[in-house]
C-alpha cells in the first residue's frame, strides 16, 4: 500500500463515482463547520458510523489511516477544555487555565466535530483511485483537462519519492555526513535531501511535460476519454444520504437548543 | 478479442525538409543549431550522430513540436514536416526520450498507452483496440491494469514506445532510447522498434551513441557539426568508415574503433580487506522489520589492488550486494567481516562503522551521481569529505586541487554540480569519493550510459587506482568493462542473457 | 483559474535582452511542475499535520502560539507562485497540496480543501497586486504574510480557536502572520534561488534571471 495510491478492494463504495464521494464529504463538512455544538457533531458521527461499515476498508486499514484523527480529537478537546471560552459554573482554576462547564461542553463538541469531519473524509478518499478521481473531475465537473491531468501526472512523480529518499540517505552515509553533527547535523540531514528531492522532481516534471506534449497534450482542441466517468443512481443515493445526515444533525441541534451559528 | 484498427491516412510516412534552420534557446548566447539544410524522404531510417553540443536533441524536439514558443527561444529558417510546421503536425510525430521514469504519465499500463489517443480525440471505440495492438507490437504482454510503477527500465521504454505507436505517427523519433537500459532491455527496445517499423513503414530518426545496436536497422547516417550544418550524410557504411575516426574521438561507439584498454602494472601482494561468508543480502521494506532477501549464499573476498566485478541479470540483487559490501546496508544473514588491518581498530562489521569511519575505508559511487551531490559548487562538494575527516585547511585544498586536476574538473570548480554533463557528473562523483583516499572503492554501474571517450578515461583512471593498491568492487552489465579491468568475476544468479560489446583486449 | 488572454508574440531582438510581451497562458510544463511542487508540498503538509498535534500541545501553555506552526501549510502557494509566475499559480499549487494531504489522510478532512483555497488566495492576491511582475524578496515575504492573514482569519472564525478568548485569538492571528512571512515567504524565496542555481528551472523565467554562479557551458 502506497501512501498516495490506496489499495482498494472491489466494493460498492469503490465503484461509486469519486465526484459523488467528494460532494458528500463536502456537504457534511460544511454543515458541521457551521456550528460548534456536541449534538450536531454527535448525531452526524453516529449516522456516519453506520454508513462506514459498508465502506469496503478492512478494519486494519481503517484504523491505520484514521490514526491522525484519533490522536487529534482528544488533543483538540483538551486544549479547548483548558483554554476555551468560559461560561457557567467554574470547575477548576490554575494560572491561565480555567475549566468551566461551558468550556467542558465546548471541548466535547470540538472533539466530536473533529471525528465527524475527519473520519468520512479519510474513508471516502481512501477508497478512491486517483486516476478515476481525475476522470470524474474532468468529465463530470468539467474542470479543465489540462490542469486535472497535469496534476495527476505530478502525483505519480511524487510516488517515487520514497526510493529516492532512501538513496539520498545512503549516499549521505557514504559521504561521511550520515550521523553526528548534533542538531545542525540533523537539520542538514533533513533539508539536504529535501532540497535534492525538489531539484530531482522539478527536473523530472519538466521532462515529463515534454513527453506529454509530444503525445499531443496541452492544446485547446477537444479530447476524448478512454475511461468514461458516469454518474449512476447509486451516486445520487449517496449524495442524498449526505444531505440527510447533515439535515438530521442540524435539526437535532436546533431542537436541542445547542445550535450556535459560528458566524453570528 | 481485439479487432485490428482501421488503417488511418495519418499513418503514411512523413517527409522532412529543413532550409537554413536554426534555434537559440532563451537565456543562452549561442545557437544550439544553425544553418541546417537537409531532406529526409518518407520511410527512410536515419541515425543521427554528432559530438555532444551538436544540437541533435534540439532538432528532435523541434520535429516533435515541443521546443516551445518565443518564450523559450528563437527560431530561424524553416523546418517542415509534410509541408507544415512541426507545431501544427502534432500527432504525426512520436518522440521517445531517454529517461524511462520521466515518460510514464498514468498509473496503469493501458491508461498510459491510451493517453496519446485521447489527446488526439480518437473515438473511444477506436482507442482500446489501438492500445492492445500497440502493446502487442512492442512485446509487452501485460494486463491493461498492470501498475506502471512496477515495470523495469526496458519495459518502461517499451511502454513509452507503445504509447507513441498507438497514435499511429508517420515519423518516429527516438532520442537515446536505450542509454539508461541494461543489455537485455536494449535489445528488447530495438526489436520492438524494428517490428513496428515493419508494420507501419514510418520514417525513423534515432539518436544513439551506441552505433552497433542500430547500424543494421538504419540505412542512412547524418552527422551534425557542432559549428553548424551537416558534417556528413550518406549510407551507413560510407559515413561510418569516412567519419569513423572523428566520431570515435567525439565519443561515439563506432564498432570498428573500440576504445583502448589500459595496461595494468600491479604492484605488491594483494592484501585481504573484506571477507563475506554465506552472506545474505536484502533490503528492509518501508514499515517492516525484517529484510526481504534477494541473494543468498554469497562467499567472496575483496583484496587490495584487485578488481572484483559483480555481474548477473537484472533483479538478481547486484546493487544490494554492492551496498552491503560498502557498509551502507546491514547484511540480512551470514557474515561480512573486515580484516583487522582494514578495520584498523574499530569493529569488524562495516555496517556498524560510523559515517566518518567509512570515509577512509570504503568509498561508494552510486549509479545516479546526482544522489551524492551535497553542495552548491563542485569545489565545495569535494571539500566536504576532507573536512569531515578534520584535515587542516591547507591539506584539504591541496587534495581537492590535485583531484580536480587529475580528473579534468578545474574549469568547473565554481559550477553547480547539477549543471554538469553526464560524463562530468560521473567524474565528479568519483572525485568526491577519492578525496578521502579510501582503500576500497565500490561502484554501482560506473559506465552506464557513457560515451566512449568518458568510458576510456574512467577505465584508465580506475586502472591507475588499482595499480596504486586501491581495491575495487564494481557492479556492472558492461562486458567490455569486465574484459578491461576485472581480475575476478562474481556472478549472481543467471548470467546476463546478452553480452553487449566485446572490445579488443 | 488562469487568465484566458493570450498575448501577441513580438519578435525578439537579435542581441541583448529581448523585449517580450508577457504571456499569461499556462504551458504544459507550468502545469506539471506546479503539480509536482504541489504534490510534494502536500506530502510535507501531511507530515506537518501529524507533527502538529504534539507540537501544538507543547506550545499550548500560551494558547494562540500554535499560530507559529501555521506557516508550515502556506509555503506551497508562495513557492508555486514564485516559480511559475502566472495568474493562479499560488492558488493552484496550494490547492493541489491541500488535496494531496487530504487524500493521504488528515484530521481536518474535507475542510483542508477549503483552507487550501483561502490560503492560496491570500498569497495570490498579493502577487496580483504587484501585477505578477515583481518577484523580489519583499514580495515573497508579503505573499507569505498574505497567506498568514488568510489562515489567521479562517482559523479564528471557524475552528476550535473561535471559542478562545479574544486575547488568545489576537496572539494566534499575529503568530500566523509571522509564521507565514518566515516559513512561507522567506523559505520559498530561498528555495527558488537554490533551484535556479541548479539549472532545474531552465524552462522558467525564474531560472533564466542570470544567476551569479557560473554554470558549466551547456548547449
Amino acid at each position: 500500500m502506497s501512501l498516495l495510491t490506496p489499495s482498494i478492494r472491489p466494493s460498492a463504495v469503490a465503484r461509486l463515482n469519486p465526484v459523488a464521494k467528494l460532494a458528500v464529504a463536502l456537504i457534511v463538512s460544511c454543515a458541521l463547520l457551521l456550528s460548534i455544538d456536541w449534538v450536531s457533531a454527535g448525531v452526524a458521527l453516529l449516522l456516519e458510523a453506520v454508513l462506514l461499515i459498508w465502506s469496503g476498508l478492512s478494519a486494519r486499514q481503517f484504523w491505520l489511516r484514521t490514526i491522525p484523527v484519533w490522536i487529534a480529537a482528544p488533543m483538540a478537546s483538551i486544549t479547548t477544555v483548558l483554554y476555551g471560552e468560559d461560561s457557567g459554573a467554574l470547575l477548576w482554576q490554575g494560572g491561565f487555565i480555567s475549566v468551566t462547564e461551558g468550556s467542558a461542553q465546548l471541548g466535547l463538541a470540538i472533539g466530536l466535530r473533529v471525528l465527524a469531519i475527519g473520519l468520512p473524509g479519510i474513508v471516502l478518499l481512501a477508497t478512491t483511485d486517483p486516476t478515476d478521481l481525475a476522470d470524474g473531475l474532468a468529465q463530470v465537473l468539467h474542470l479543465p483537462a489540462r490542469f486535472v491531468l497535469g496534476g495527476l501526472a505530478g502525483l505519480r512523480l511524487v510516488g517515487m519519492f520514497i526510493e529516492d529518499w532512501h538513496s539520498l540517505t545512503l549516499a549521505r552515509r557514504a559521504r561521511g555526513v550520515g550521523d553526528g553533527g548534533g542538531v545542525r547535523g540533523a537539520a542538514r540531514r533533513f533539508f539536504g535531501p529535501a532540497f535534492a528531492l525538489l531539484v530531482i522532481s522539478v527536473r523530472r516534471g519538466s521532462k515529463l511535460a515534454t513527453a506529454m506534449e509530444a503525445r499531443g497534450f496541452g492544446s485547446d482542441e477537444p479530447r476524448t476519454w478512454a475511461r468514461p466517468s458516469r454518474v449512476r443512481a447509486a451516486d445520487a443515493v449517496l449524495v442524498c444520504l449526505g444531505l440527510m445526515i447533515s439535515g438530521i444533525a442540524i435539526a437535532a441541534a436546533v431542537l436541542a437548543g445547542t445550535w450556535s451559528f459560528v458566524l453570528a | 478479442m481485439s479487432s485490428t484498427p482501421t488503417r488511418d491516412p495519418q499513418r503514411e510516412a512523413a517527409q522532412i525538409r529543413a532550409h537554413g534552420w536554426g534555434w537559440r534557446h532563451a537565456g543562452r548566447h549561442n545557437n544550439a543549431v544553425s544553418g541546417l539544410d537537409l531532406q529526409i524522404h518518407p520511410g527512410e531510417r536515419v541515425l543521427l550522430l554528432g559530438a555532444s553540443g551538436a544540437g541533435k536533441s534540439t532538432l528532435m524536439h523541434a520535429l516533435a513540436g515541443v521546443l516551445g514558443d518565443a518564450e523559450d527561444g528563437e527560431e530561424t529558417g524553416s523546418l517542415l514536416i509534410d509541408g507544415r510546421r512541426a507545431a501544427e503536425a502534432r500527432g504525426r510525430v512520436g518522440l521517445v526520450l531517454q529517461d524511462p521514469d520521466s515518460q510514464v504519465v498514468l498509473a496503469r499500463v493501458g491508461d498510459d498507452v491510451a493517453f496519446g489517443c485521447e489527446n488526439l480525440a480518437v473515438p473511444r471505440a477506436e482507442i482500446w483496440p489501438r492500445v492492445r495492438c500497440a502493446l502487442a507490437e512492442v512485446g509487452l504482454d501485460l494486463p491493461l491494469d498492470h501498475p506502471t510503477s512496477s515495470l523495469s527500465g526496458g519495459q518502461k521504454q517499451r511502454l513509452a514506445l507503445a504509447g507513441v505507436l498507438a497514435m499511429q505517427p508517420g515519423l518516429l523519433l527516438l532520442d537515446e532510447p536505450t542509454a539508461n537500459l541494461d543489455p537485455g532491455g536494449v535489445i528488447d527496445v530495438r526489436d520492438a522498434v524494428v517490428r513496428s517499423l515493419e508494420h507501419s513503414g514510418a520514417t525513423l530518426i534515432v539518436i544513439e551513441h551506441r552505433v552497433e545496436v542500430w547500424q543494421d536497422v538504419v540505412d542512412r547516417v547524418i552527422v551534425l557539426d557542432p559549428v553548424g550544418g551537416v558534417l556528413a550524410d550518406g549510407p551507413t557504411r560510407e559515413v561510418l568508415s569516412g567519419q569513423g575516426e572523428r566520431l570515435a574521438r567525439a565519443g561515439v561507439w563506432v564498432p570498428s574503433r573500440p576504445p583502448r584498454f589500459p595496461t595494468r602494472r600491479p604492484t605488491g601482494r594483494p592484501e585481504a580487506l573484506l571477507r563475506a561468508e554465506g552472506l545474505r543480502v536484502g533490503r528492509v521494506p518501508f514499515g517492516r522489520r525484517t529484510a526481504s532477501v534477494v541473494a543468498r549464499d554469497i562467499t567472496l573476498g575483496v583484496h587490495a589492488g584487485t578488481a572484483t566485478v559483480v555481474t548477473g541479470a537484472n533483479g538478481a540483487g547486484k546493487s544490494t550486494l554492492a551496498l552491503t559490501l560498502a557498509g551502507l546496508l546491514a547484511p540480512a544473514g551470514g557474515t561480512l567481516r573486515a580484516s583487522s588491518a582494514f578495520a584498523d581498530g574499530i569493529g569488524a562489521e562495516p555496517h556498524r562503522w560510523r559515517s566518518r569511519q567509512l570515509l577512509t575505508r570504503i568509498g561508494t559511487v552510486f549509479q545516479d551521481p546526482e544522489h551524492q551531490f551535497l553542495a552548491a559548487t563542485v569545489r565545495d562538494d569535494l571539500l566536504i569529505g576532507p573536512r569531515a575527516l578534520g584535515l587542516s585547511v591547507a591539506e584539504q585544498t591541496r587534495r581537492v586541487d590535485e583531484l580536480m586536476g587529475r580528473l579534468r574538473l578545474d574549469h568547473l570548480a565554481d559550477a553547480n554540480p547539477f549543471t554538469l554533463s553526464g560524463g562530468e557528473k560521473r567524474r565528479m562523483s568519483v572525485a568526491t569519493v577519492l578525496a578521502t583516499r579510501p582503500r576500497l572503492l565500490v561502484l554501482d554501474e560506473p559506465t552506464f550510459g557513457q560515451d566512449s571517450r568518458t568510458w576510456q578515461e574512467l577505465v584508465g583512471f580506475l586502472a591507475e587506482l588499482l595499480d596504486e593498491g586501491t581495491a575495487l568492487v564494481a557492479v556492472t552489465h558492461d562486458a567490455q568493462f569486465v574484459s578491461a579491468l576485472a581480475d575476478e568475476e562474481y556472478r549472481l544468479g543467471a548470467a546476463d542473457p546478452i553480452p553487449l560489446g566485446v572490445g579488443a583486449p | 483559474m488562469h487568465a484566458a488572454n493570450t498575448s501577441l508574440h513580438q519578435s525578439t531582438h537579435p542581441a541583448g535582452s529581448p523585449k517580450k510581451a508577457r504571456n499569461f497562458r499556462w504551458r504544459v510544463v507550468d502545469i506539471v511542475v506546479a503539480s509536482v511542487i504541489g504534490v510534494a508540498s502536500g506530502v510535507i503538509f501531511w507530515a506537518w499535520g501529524l507533527a502538529w498535534s504534539p507540537l501544538s500541545t507543547i506550545l499550548a501553555f500560551t494558547p494562540g502560539l500554535e499560530g507559529l506552526l501555521a506557516g508550515g501549510w502556506l509555503f506551497a502557494g508562495v513557492l508555486g507562485g514564485l516559480i511559475i509566475r502566472k495568474p493562479g499559480a499560488a492558488v493552484y499549487t496550494e490547492v493541489v497540496a491541500a488535496v494531496v494531504s487530504m487524500l493521504i489522510g488528515t484530521q481536518w478532512g474535507f475542510s483542508t480543501l477549503i483552507w487550501g483555497v483561502v490560503e492560496g488566495l491570500g498569497a495570490e492576491i498579493i502577487l496580483a497586486l504587484f501585477l505578477y511582475a515583481n518577484w523580489r524578496l519583499g514580495v515573497a515575504l508579503l505573499a507569505g504574510a498574505g497567506a498568514g492573514v488568510a489562515v489567521g482569519l479562517l482559523d479564528t472564525t471557524l475552528t476550535s480557536y473561535a471559542v478562545l478568548d479574544f486575547g488568545y485569538k489576537v496572539v494566534y492571528f499575529v503568530s500566523a502572520v509571522v509564521s507565514g512571512t518566515v516559513l512561507a515567504g522567506l523559505l520559498s524565496w530561498l528555495a527558488v534561488r537554490g533551484l535556479a542555481r541548479t539549472g532545474a528551472l531552465g524552462r522558467f523565467a525564474a531560472g533564466r534571471e542570470g544567476s551569479r554562479a557560473p554554470s558549466a557551458a551547456r548547449s
